[in-house]
């Protein structure tokens, strides 16, 4: 029985998946109105999606809590700020002056200090690298992020001669072939993904 | 007057599916090369030797192993990334779900969050005992990428993690997982579809997975035909693509194009 209920969720996996392949590179008025349908469900199944992850992290925080784990008064302090902003924005409304009270001087404080903190950590990171051992590839990845940073800024007016076009010229020429080598390598490796999932040989959703 | 026709295929998106049939095909006639031979001929990637042996490690000292899925969702290309790192969760549940502490998934979108759970309790049922499963192995941990950074930090810093694979779609901020997961002594291995978290990630950790290298977890870990199937196609192809770019940028230089 769960064998036969298996194989059922994998067809609709796979029929659903081909359709919507199809239907985007194929323009056939049934295909496609079949695979705009298709895409409305997964919309709404997304936004479903999205509210049972609150309700996980919710679940996860309240244990913390409960159990007392480091950290949680902070799942306290999450859940009861989640709460409030739920009941400020659903009564007054996702634009009213409340609502963008909270977004205005929380939520984007807050993202403002991860951004801050990112800064100081990706300093001390390009630091780890020159300690974790001088090879030539760390030693070019470092030159070349400084030749990039010096040639962004200016000393009170004051660039260094040429360092403006060789930056230019680094980030148009090496770094564009060498991020377009590696976006072509990303494309391929989620076509491959793709293929898997629509052969039904990879199953990212149970068994 | 033929460069104009070949533009309208491309935009009739003939040649892209013909492009994804092709791939079919290579994966398919790679299947059945790798289904006749003993042993898969794989190149080696450092990253994927050691995440196995600390994988290994981490199931006979009873420590717990973190797989990040990123804040990328499935609607978009960046699903892709989160995609491989589902089928890698399933992998590690196989190997480490039943130690005592079984390896923990973050993500922060709620269709791979919902994806997590579903792949963490469907091994679960494969070995028979359900009742262990815990819905709290697969978090959400936040669902804008910043939020997702900051609830995923707690889990890395407070979980006695051994292991950090850091396998889906992530911005600039790997750089504050990588950088918790070094100060913890953790094993970290990244792996990103995004061009900036590879630049940092370079820089953050030692075991980096390089573009495409990212997508290999299945063929390196679990060894399955199909997965190998699929390297070899992506292999194939992308030596195909750099031979049409040399060919068509020779014919741009003669004039031809």
């Amino acid at each position: 029985m769960r064998q036969l209920r298996t194989s059922i969720v994998v067809a609709i996996a796979v029929i659903t998946g081909i359709i919507v392949l199809v239907g985007y590179f194929i323009e056939l008025p049934v295909l496609e109105n079949l695979r705009i349908i298709l895409l409305h469900y997964a919309v709404i199944f997304i936004a479903v999606a999205l509210i049972v992850g609150v309700v996980n992290l919710v679940q996860v925080h309240w244990k913390k809590f409960q159990n007392r784990q480091p950290g949680g008064v902070y799942s306290l302090i999450l859940i009861i700020s989640l709460l409030v902003t739920i009941i400020v924005v659903g009564y007054f409304g996702p634009t009213s002056t409340p609502s963008l009270w909270i977004f205005s001087n929380i939520q984007i404080p807050v993202a403002s200090s991860l951004i801050a903190v990112l800064t100081v950590v990706l300093t001390y990171t390009g630091v780890r690298l020159l300690k974790r051992g001088l090879n030539l590839f760390s030693l070019l990845f470092m030159a070349t992020v400084l030749i990039v940073i010096l040639g962004t800024v200016s000393f009170q007016g004051f660039r260094i001669p040429g360092l403006s076009e060789l930056r230019t010229w680094i980030t148009q020429v090496p770094a564009v072939g060498g991020a377009r080598g590696i976006l072509l390598g990303v494309a391929l490796g989620t076509i491959a993904t793709g293929m898997r999932i629509l052969m039904g040989s990879d199953r990212p959703y149970g068994r | 007057m033929n460069y104009v026709y070949l533009l309208n295929i491309v935009d009739n998106g003939i040649l892209g599916l013909g492009f994804v049939l092709l791939f079919f095909f290579v994966m398919i006639i790679s299947a059945i090369i790798v289904r006749r031979r003993d042993e898969p001929l794989l190149r080696e990637i450092s990253t994927y030797s050691k995440l196995k042996r600390s994988i290994n490690l981490a199931v006979e000292s009873g420590q717990r192993l973190h797989l990040s899925l990123g804040s990328g969702g499935i609607n978009y290309m960046q699903g892709g990334s989160a995609l491989a790192g589902l089928s890698l969760l399933k992998r590690l549940y196989r190997m480490a779900g039943l130690s005592d502490r079984p390896p923990v998934a973050t993500s922060g979108d709620g269709t791979i969050g919902v994806l997590s759970r579903d792949s963490i309790r469907s091994v679960y049922d494969e070995v028979g005992v359900r009742e262990e499963y815990e819905p709290t192995s697969g978090q959400v941990s936040g669902l804008t990428p910043g939020s997702y950074i900051a609830g995923t930090l707690p889990v890395i810093l407070d979980q006695q993690v051994s292991t950090n694979i850091l396998m889906g779609h992530f911005n600039s901020e790997i750089a504050l997982l990588a950088d918790a997961s070094e100060r913890r002594g953790s094993l970290t291995v990244a792996g990103s579809d995004n061009i900036a978290a590879q630049a940092v990630g370079y820089a953050s950790t030692e075991n980096l997975l390089v573009g495409e290298e990212l997508y290999a977890s299945g063929a390196y870990i679990q060894a399955n035909t199909m997965h190998i199937a699929s390297l070899h196609a992506q292999d194939f192809l992308r030596w195909a693509i750099v031979s049409v770019i040399l060919v068509a940028g020779a014919l741009k230089l003669a004039g031809v194009l």
